[in-house]
Order: structure tokens, then sequence, then C-alpha cells
């Protein structure tokens, strides 16, 4: 288990010029002992390579990275003694799930005896007792990415455990027991995990800090509450949230703060006026729809922009054509400018 | 019952013609042949079985035979290693790995005759690069002399010309391995030899088995090169079972013999195959077994 630090950037071409030759733009991150992580944003951001940069399977072009304040930049992941998960299943196919279990230590010289014990625990904890002698081949994927998960957690002094989007080849409702399992996990073995993800909802469920990436720029790291409440950058604001942040000129309302250019508003925020109130934009209804629990409401105001709102089916519901006034300020109203949240 | 349309029939009936042209129509006229006693195409008697018993007491068959089989073992004991190991050993991409898949594939391009006359003159004494080399360090090496020399010449011309097609064949395999194959291993702290053992030889196995199988089975068949080289010589040490074939049917006209044998011939390759290909389906899978244990 460790503390990691980065300090670093990235970038696969030689000589790096401009922003985009840079697969990772300089960053600074700490990843503390214990905490679970997810790296989310869109695929080419960045986040697969900060993970392998992470493990030791890329080496970064520039600066270092610490486990527990040791520079193991040029380490390799055996050093490292990283486990890592893949997008897709690996297995060897030759051996049965015990063996395939075994390996990480066999490699390493660990006592028959003590091999023998741990892979006990191991397959306890991930409930594959029964399947200990049976070809890993011959198994599903998710059974397959159990095993995967289980030679990274066999060996007991595990720096950190890495997972490449490791639910994407996983049946919907076996993805759900998985996480749980992963869950499950951290919380008995208290060990450092990193979680790739696009999918916004397993990256809130399962981490307790979220790193949303675009560009090969880490733009926020927080909680769920906080990326939702509070969006670093407009770009957090999009990504976070179905549907996501509206965003609008902060001209429309009259007392934005100096220097913003933008307001951004979460749909579940935007409220309905009846009259020309103070910090309410007037827009025509393109589109009603019923999401079940609520009703998703498209507004097209005046200047040009569509705002989305979540209104609650006990309110009255406006139809396709409708004038509304939309309550855009409030509490949770974010003023941005030139991306960056400055309010 | 269900109606029966017999239609079908009809649309399967080119493939049907064509294979009666092509493999059913010649291989009967060798049964035809190998049951009767040709004497001149106007004359023939049957004679039942004869030939067959005939056949199979020719020691000089159970020689062709013999000297058969250590050959073709030999092909696939050399050329199965040495062909994955010059696949392990080319770069995965770049300019330099279509430079060397060119280089490689080169003597595959080259006809059967054109090889053997190669290595004629190769293995020359006086004038070839080979033969001339070996007399320089003082080796007494001659094909034509020395049973040993041409066996083994035929043989290192046989893996000059065909393991290139082995390590096509790997390489192709290996480069269908996905990376994150290699990065676990790295993560697992595999070593090299492994990678190898679990990694590459088992996805290897589709690939391997059909160089095993395509290697036996032309190796087994081999004419062309120890015909121009050696001709079978010196006396019968190259003279390998299609050889021996020939010289019954077209050079002694012994073609009721001839037809027996080919026969048999034809099942020997058909049995060695359908064994090799079983056993090999079953490596994979034995040693789950084994391991079980």
């Amino acid at each position: 288990m460790a503390r990691i630090e980065l300090d670093l950037a990235h970038a696969y071409k030689p000589n790096p010029q401009r922003d985009e030759d840079y697969a990772l733009l300089p960053l600074k991150m700490d990843f503390v002992d214990g905490g679970a992580y997810a790296l989310l944003g869109p695929s080419g951001c960045g986040k697969t390579t900060m993970l392998n940069i992470i493990s030791g399977l890329v080496t970064p072009s520039h600066g270092t990275v610490k486990f527990d304040g040791k520079d193991v930049t040029a380490l390799s992941p055996q050093q490292r003694n990283i486990a890592q998960v893949f997008q897709f299943p690996v297995i060897y196919d030759t051996m049965t799930v015990a063996e395939n279990l075994a390996f990480p230590l066999r490699n390493r010289g660990v006592a028959p005896e003590r091999i023998k014990q741990r892979v006990g625990v191991i397959a306890e904890m991930l409930e594959m007792s029964a399947q200990l002698d049976m070809r890993a081949a011959g198994l599903a994927a998710d059974a397959k990415q159990k095993i995967s998960l289980g030679r990274g957690l066999v060996r007991e002094d595990v720096s950190a455990v890495l997972f490449d989007e490791p639910l994407t080849v996983i049946d919907p409702h076996l993805k759900w027991q998985l996480r749980r399992k992963l869950k499950q996990i951290h919380h008995e073995l208290k060990l450092t995990l990193i979680y790739v993800t696009h999918d916004q909802v397993e990256a809130l469920t399962f981490a307790d800090q979220v790193v949303v990436m675009t560009r090969g720029r880490a733009v926020q790291v927080g909680s769920a509450t906080e990326l939702f409440e509070r969006p670093q950058h407009t770009f957090v604001g999009h990504f976070i949230g179905s549907p996501g942040m509206n965003f609008l000129p902060a001209a429309l309302v009259p007392n934005a703060p100096a220097g913003a250019t933008a307001l951004g508003i979460r749909p579940e925020y935007v409220t309905l006026a009846a009259t020309n109130v103070a910090g309410t934009v007037h827009g025509v209804v393109t589109q009603a729809q019923d999401i079940g629990t609520y009703w998703l409401v498209t507004a097209r105001v005046d200047a040009g922009q569509v705002v989305r709102a979540r209104i609650s089916p006990e309110h009255a519901v406006p139809k396709v054509g409708d004038a509304v006034w939309l309550g855009i300020v409030g509490g949770h109203t974010c003023y941005y400018n030139n991306e960056e949240l400055v309010a | 019952m269900k109606p029966v349309n017999q239609k079908a029939w009809f649309l399967i009936l080119p493939v049907v013609i064509c294979v009666a042209f092509s493999a059913i129509l010649p291989l009967m006229t060798v049964v035809n042949y190998s049951v009767q006693d040709i004497i001149s195409p106007e004359r023939r008697v049957f004679v039942g079985t004869e030939w067959f018993k005939a056949v199979m007491r020719d020691e000089d068959l159970h020689a062709a035979l013999w000297r058969q089989m250590v050959y073709s073992c030999s092909v696939l004991l050399i050329e199965i290693p040495l062909g994955i190991a010059l696949a392990l050993s080319m770069p995965a991409q770049g300019r330099r790995a279509s430079l060397v898949l060119v280089l490689v594939a080169i003597s595959l391009l080259i006809p059967w005759n054109v090889v053997g006359t190669i290595w004629q003159i190769y293995g020359r004494t006086d004038i070839g690069l080979l033969g001339a080399g070996l007399a320089w360090l003082g080796v007494d090496y001659s094909y034509t002399g020395s049973a040993r020399d041409a066996w083994v010449t035929v043989l290192v011309m046989d893996i000059w010309h065909w393991t290139p097609l082995v390590a096509l064949l790997c390489y192709a395999g290996l480069r269908s391995i996905p990376d994150a194959y290699y990065q676990a291993a790295r993560i697992d702290g595999a070593s090299r030899l492994a990678v190898f053992r679990y990694i590459q030889l088992p996805k290897l196995r589709g690939v391997l088995m059909i160089a095993v199988l395509l290697r036996f089975m032309d190796s087994f068949m081999i004419y062309t090169e120890p015909f121009v080289l050696t001709g079978g010589g010196p006396g019968n040490a190259t003279t390998f079972l299609s050889q021996y074939l020939t010289q019954k049917a077209v050079g002694q006209f012994d073609l009721g013999p001839a037809a027996a044998f080919s026969l048999i011939y034809f099942l020997i390759i058909l049995l060695l195959c359908f064994v090799l290909y079983n056993w090999m389906q079953r490596v994979g899978t034995s040693e789950k077994e084994a391991s079980h244990g």
C-alpha cells in the first residue's frame, strides 16, 4: 500500500511543442494511501496513459512518479508491486483458476504452502472456491475478470490496484455485482484503488474521489457532490450529470460577478417562474419529455441558447410552444470565465 | 411427415461433377489398376489383392517408408522450433518489419525444381559456395558420393526452403496476441520464458497445428527437390516414397503394384494426419487433466 504522487507530463512523440503533442499536460496529483479513485473522461483524454504511468507500463517523458515519497519513475511494474486489471480479461489459457491465481506468487518464488493459502483466501473473497480446479479458458467473461483481479490481490503487499475500464465486456446485471465486490474488497483490504472509466455512474458510485480529465488535463478532483454542485471547469459541468449543466452568457442576468462571462446551472436547479421576476429569462418550450420520475423540459431562450430543466410532475408542466420564465439564478448557480469557475 | 424438397440435390450437382472429375474418377482409375495386371493396353487380367500383398512384402518399399518417416520427423523437429524462434526474433512493426518479412518469404517464392538446381550447384565441391567452402575447411563432403551427405543435404535444403513458412505462420499468430497479455505478464512478474510458455505458445497452438500438418504432408510427399539434386541416390539414400513410386510406375511401368502402393501411401498420409491433428487438438486440454491430479 502506498501514497502515490505524480508530478509529470507525458508525450508519446519526441520533442513536444504544442499542447496537442502531449498525451498528458503537466500535472501534479496525489493519491492518498487507501483511497478509492476514479479517472473519468471521454476516450482519448489521457486517463489510460496516466494509469499506465502509475503502473510503470509507460515511463513519463517528463517528471516523476513517487510511491510513499520514493522515486519509482524508472522502476518496472514488478518492482513497483502494482496490480492492474485490463479492459479485456487476461487469463493464462492453459492454467486452471488456481494456477492463474498462483502465477504472480510463483514468479516471485513464494513457498508452495504460502501460495496455496493465499490462493484459498482470495478465491474465498471472490467467491470462486468451487471453480479453483476448472480450466480458466472455459469460464465466462465476468469470472475471467475476477481472476485478473484475483491475480492482483493475491500479493498481500501490493502497492495499489489499478483498473482500466474493467467492466466493459461484462453483462449489465453482473456489472453491478462486480462493482459491489470491488467496494467490499476496498473496504476489507484498505488498498489504494484507481479506476479508469468513461461512465460517470461507474466512477461516482465506485470512487471517493473522482478525477475528471479532458484533452490530457485533469480539470477537477473531487467527490461526487463537489463535481455536481461546483464544477471547476465547464467541461465537468457538461460531462457530469444527465443531462449536463446549462451554460448561458453571464450578461443575461443583472448582477453577475465581475469578470464572469458565462453562468452555469444544473437542470435540477432551474425553476419555472410565473412572471418576469429577477433572475429569470424568457423562453419558449421546444420539448417536454416524461422521464418517469420527472419531466425534462427543453426551452429556447430569446438569446438563442437551449436550457434544460428537470421539473417534478407535481408542478404544472408546460406544453410545447408555451412561453415560460426560467429561474436560473440561485444558490446553485456557478459563474465561469474562460471555462474556469470564478464564483 | 415433413415434406422433403429433393430439388436441393440439383444445387450441389456442379460440385459433384467437379469433384468427380478432379478427384473421384482419377482415384477410381488407380483402384482399377491396383487389382489388375495390365499386360498391354488391350490385355488385362484381374488379380485381386495380389499386388497389395506383393507391395506389403517389398523390402525396398519398407526401407523407403522408414527413410521417409525419419526424414519427415526430422523436418518437423527442426523446422517447427526454428520457425518459432525466427518468428520471435522478427521485428514487430515499422519499416524493418516489412523488410524482414520480404526477406524471409523469398525462399518460398522459388519453384521446387529451381530449389533443387540451386542446391545442386551450391553443394558442388568444385564451384559451389557450400561444397567448395566445406572442402576448403577440410571437410570431406560430397552429396553425390556419400549417402549421409546426400541425406543431410536434402534435409538442409528443405529446412532452407520451408522454415520461412512456419516462421510466417507463427509471426502472424504472435501479432494477433493483444498487448494486454504482455502487460499483465509484466505486472505478474513473469519471466521471458514464462511469457513464452504460458502466453505465446498456447496462443500459437492454432497456427502451429496448420504448420505441422502442412510441413508433414509436404515433406511426406517430397519429390522434385531430391529428384533434381540427387535423383534418389547415391544408392537408395534419398529415395523417398514418391520417388520410389515414380520409379515403379513410370520407370518400370509396373502400373498394378504402383497403383496398389499409391493407395496404401494415400491411406498412410491420411492416417498420420488424422493422428497428428487429434493429438495436437488434445495437447492443450490434456494439460488441464494432468494438473487436476
